[in-house]
């Protein structure tokens, strides 16, 4: 065996390994109890792939590689160590900086290897480039739409989703031409150009209600490019890891979608605010009965199970940690207290868990809608804290409703709901809640973390 | 060139049925660290980039080179970290048993 063929042979079991070890992480992930071994097993596949690579006999400088390597990990830090209320976005960002890894890579490789691209090569190759450039320039949309640098709102115009088409058409077809015509490598740099404009245009008439599915979606598409670029490469580590993570997207976007009771056509094409322009002005004064903290406090006091149902508008009053307060204070008083979690509720899969679970409130608390909602009808106080739609019963009663048809949590149920709000605005959808106006809810206006703060002095707790 | 393609198309169909399979057993409270995580797996990518770099072919490649490893890097670095920080503060209420 020459020191060539040595070389190669160790580079592809330590691939091999490195492939397991990734599986394994990701089934570990299935339990919180084994979740972190997950972690250790992917570092360490990941630190075992890149050692390998070194090996590589093609590379004749490690300077760039090793300045580059810096760099990047020096960049990683901080992006590994922002806020729990930043995840949503940071994920979005690193999306974006995953894409663009592929994408540039994809190019690079095109312009070594053209005009001698096979056609199966060559459609792989479009096919990296076109996921990666479009789940680049979307994340980037998306992670600007939760930073709140860009407008939250769904911005769209008439004949959308015409243009998106087009554009689509666009690449693909010209992908399709330097496929049988690899020699016109002038159709590349439009295939890129193409694709990171329908990125953008594909991710503005999104609004920030549907930004777990976005998120997940972009997760998946992130990963089939990286799929594809080890079709490129001929890399089945990279192969595996995009397949990995390609399918990971996609049962989230399903699971998503079908919590928002959408299909994908409608959230990539349906921009959810202008199904109902009427409903923002239909502001007409129906009676509410509203409640003070105190009052709120003797309420809770006296009840025997509460459930509180966080939303967005927790995350965005920072107001976990005085939900914790609440927790504590309530528990010992003897009340039994869960949280219950709706598969969108927040800004991407999973956001109110990492959130309660930073305020250090116990994730066996914390219960899906599916199997809490049965647990309503016996509860005698629900709390919602910013969250609306996902507890709006319109969704279960009226057809005419954008949101008939979604599962929501049956707050409605309860012996008591309580709803801590700013005020009566419609929720982001722009829906009105008729869960407002029932004679046993009673409306907490105010700060969700200085009401909470409130209710936890009255009740002689707190810090 | 054939047989590669081949293989490569089986290793992509079982790697993601493996996909299907594993994380559907996910729990739901996990989604976010979960993303995070795969997100940093995901920049196994570096791997190509390093020897885009590495082989030092056109200056083109290998700019472009050196900023997909910038790019895959961070995701490497950040997305453990943070999938790390995440699981950390999920504790159970309950000693060990269900």
């Amino acid at each position: 065996m020459t020191e060539f063929a040595a070389s190669q042979t160790a580079i592809e079991v330590i691939y091999l390994i490195a492939s397991a070890l990734f599986i394994l992480s990701l089934k570990w992930m299935s339990s919180p109890t084994t979740a972190r071994h997950g972690i250790w097993a992917g570092e360490i596949g990941m630190v075992l792939a890149i050692a390998g690579t070194l090996l590589h006999h093609g590379i004749v400088d490690y300077k760039w590689i090793v300045i580059a390597l810096v760099l990047g990990s020096g960049i990683g830090v901080p992006l590994g160590m922002v806020q729990m209320t930043a995840v949503p976005q940071r994920t979005a960002l690193s999306h974006a900086f995953g894409a663009l890894c592929v994408t540039l890579v994809g190019t690079a490789e095109f312009y070594l290897r053209t005009p001698n691209v096979p056609k199966f090569m060559m459609s792989v190759l479009s096919m990296e480039v076109i996921l990666g450039g479009l789940t680049f320039t979307g994340s980037l949309m998306a992670a600007g739409k939760l930073q709140e640098i860009l407008p939250q709102r769904p911005i769209t115009y008439k004949g959308q989703n015409l243009v998106n088409l087009l554009l689509f058409l666009v690449a693909v077809g010209s992908a399709v031409y330097l496929v049988l015509h690899p020699e016109a490598k002038q159709f590349f740099p439009l295939i890129v150009g193409v694709s990171l404009i329908f990125g953008v245009l594909l991710v503005i008439p999104i609004g920030g209600a549907d930004m777990p599915t976005v998120i997940s979606l972009l997760n998946s598409y992130a990963g089939l490019s990286a799929a594809a670029m080890g079709f490129v490469l001929n890399n089945k580590l990279l192969i595996i890891a995009g397949a990995l993570d390609g399918s990971s997207g996609l049962i989230l976007s399903v699971i998503m979608s079908k919590a928002m009771n959408r299909s994908f056509t409608n959230v990539l094409f349906g921009a959810f605010g202008q199904v109902q322009p009427a409903a923002a002005g239909g502001a007409e004064a129906k009676p509410v009965r509203s409640a003070t903290p105190e009052e709120a406090a003797a309420i809770l006091a006296a009840a025997n199970k509460v459930v509180i149902v966080p939303g967005y508008g927790m995350a965005v009053a920072q107001a976990q940690h005085k939900v914790r307060e609440l927790y504590d204070v309530l528990t010992k008083k003897g009340v039994e207290v869960r949280f219950a979690i709706h598969p969108v509720a927040g800004r991407m899969p999973g956001h109110m868990n990492v959130l309660l679970a930073e305020a250090d409130i116990p994730y066996d608390r914390l219960i899906e809608m599916d199997e809490i909602n049965g647990d309503f009808p016996q509860t005698d106080v629900a709390l919602v804290i910013g969250a609306n739609d996902v507890t709006n019963p319109a969704a279960r009663t009226d057809q005419s409703s954008p949101i008939f048809g979604m599962p929501i949590l049956d707050v409605d149920k309860a012996h008591t709901v309580m709803v801590i709000k700013r005020g009566m605005s419609p929720g982001f959808a722009g829906i009105d809640n008729p869960l407002y106006y029932f004679d046993r809810t009673l409306m907490l206006f105010g700060d969700a973390k200085q009401f909470v703060g409130a209710i936890v002095r009255e009740l002689g707790g707190g810090h | 060139m054939g047989s590669n393609l081949i293989d490569a198309l089986f290793v992509f169909m079982l790697a993601a049925f493996i996909g299907f399979e594993v994380i559907r057993h996910v729990s739901p409270l996990l989604h976010t660290p979960l993303m995070s995580l795969t997100n940093a797996l995901d920049a196994i990518a570096v791997v190509g980039a390093i020897v885009l770099v590495g082989e030092k072919k056109s200056t083109f490649a290998t700019v472009l080179g050196v900023i997909a490893i910038v790019a895959a890097t961070s995701n490497v670095v950040g997305g453990f970290l943070i999938t790390d920080r995440m699981l950390k503060m999920f504790k159970t209420s309950r000693p060990v048993k269900k």
